[in-house]
């Protein structure tokens, strides 16, 4: 398999995750904006997080800044799948940003509300992958 | 073609999350803003006896909470509500009504026991507490010990307190409001009506309570010359 190839269908998956994240990440911001608590049915911890003062950045949610951030993974990641090397540098950076705020998030759930939201879980999952794919396909330059 | 199809890509997949997410907000929305032009739909009978009111009785604008103690956005919401009390007094009245979400495993029975508090004319005090402790009581197993503490906090009669967290006219009080807000389009907690008008839930934010409570003002005004 050509190392084209292999890039074309690395990047094709980055961009198909980031999809499923940019998803999550609107939901729940519908979900903010509707008012709706409902949604967390029967988790408290969802409630703790996404109603906490870390769950706002100037009045707009979180989930927001990370749809927006999915949707760059996910533009980015397809212009590489096409070829663009420039892309590629736009989506390490973007993915590496979206991890830092991982840790953080993760950190103010474990240890400043002790409350893990399952939202923000299977978010920090996606974007673990996203970084486990943008440190495997760094040796292929 | 090639060169174009991933901008078409990208642009395709922003105008199905921009289309997906706007009819996902309108399907979650709450049917608010409902307005009930008459102030008799909401103030039947001589259930507005009943009514916790801050503030002014007779204020010419009136903010209606419907409420769940358990729920984060509410407790968020309360000390806002609060400052927009004192700072309208005495045009602005508070009315706060029960609506336990049923997910919510002791919102029931905070409302039972701020309801029991009321009986002892202690209703806003508990009210106050209940927010102000959410965090706490929320997450306990055995949330009933914890409001007969806080009942003790407040100096209530404990042994009357008990007897009316259980009885009949309490829960009467907390479905009849939990009715009254269904009936009403409320779906979610908490949700405000001022001078019967809905407010949307981007609204309830402080600089959009204020605006809120301005345009009653405004609104009210001329009638009242």
């Amino acid at each position: 398999m050509t190392a084209s190839r292999v890039r074309i269908i690395i990047y094709s998956f980055a961009a198909v995750i980031s999809l499923v994240g940019l998803a999550e990440a609107t939901y729940l911001t519908v979900q903010y904006l509707a008012g709706e608590t409902i949604v967390c049915a029967g988790s408290s911890g969802c409630f703790e997080v996404l109603g906490s003062r870390y769950a706002r950045i100037a009045g707009m949610p979180v989930a927001a800044f990370g749809a927006l951030a999915y949707f760059f993974a996910f533009t980015f990641a397809t212009f590489t799948a096409f070829g663009s090397n420039r892309a590629r540098t736009f989506f390490s950076l973007t993915v590496w940003a979206m991890f830092a705020a991982t840790l953080w998030l993760l950190f103010v759930q474990a240890f400043l509300l002790h409350a893990f939201c399952r939202y923000c879980l299977f978010s920090a999952a996606i974007i673990f992958f996203l970084t486990g794919i943008t440190v495997a396909s760094r040796p292929a330059d | 073609m090639k060169r174009y199809l991933p901008f078409v890509i990208v642009v395709v997949v922003a105008l199905l999350t921009v289309g997906s997410g706007a009819m996902l907000y309108r399907s979650r929305r709450p049917m608010a803003p409902v307005s009930v032009k008459s102030p008799v739909a909401s103030t039947k009978k001589p259930e507005s006896d009943r009514l916790h009111i801050r503030g002014e009785r007779n204020a010419p604008i009136t903010l209606e909470e419907f409420g769940d103690f358990q729920c984060p956005p509410c407790g968020t919401l309360s000390p806002l509500i609060d400052e927009l009390e004192r700072d309208y007094h005495p045009r602005l009245r508070i009315v706060y009504r029960h609506y336990p979400l049923p997910m919510h495993a002791h919102a029931a029975e905070a409302a039972y026991a701020a309801e029991a508090a009321g009986l002892q004319g202690r209703f806003w005090e508990m009210h106050d507490l209940l927010y102000r402790e959410q965090a706490v009581w929320n997450k306990a197993a055995d949330a009933r010990t914890l409001l007969n503490a806080y009942a003790g906090m407040l100096a209530l009669n404990i042994d009357r307190f008990k007897v009316d967290m259980q009885s009949a006219a309490v829960k009467t009080t907390v479905d009849s409001d939990h009715r009254e807000g269904a009936e009403r389009g409320v779906k979610s907690t908490p949700t405000i009506f001022i001078n019967n008008l809905g407010l949307a839930p981007t609204e309830l934010t402080k600089a959009g309570l204020r605006a809120a409570v301005d345009s009653a003002i405004k609104e009210s005004s001329p009638k009242t010359k």
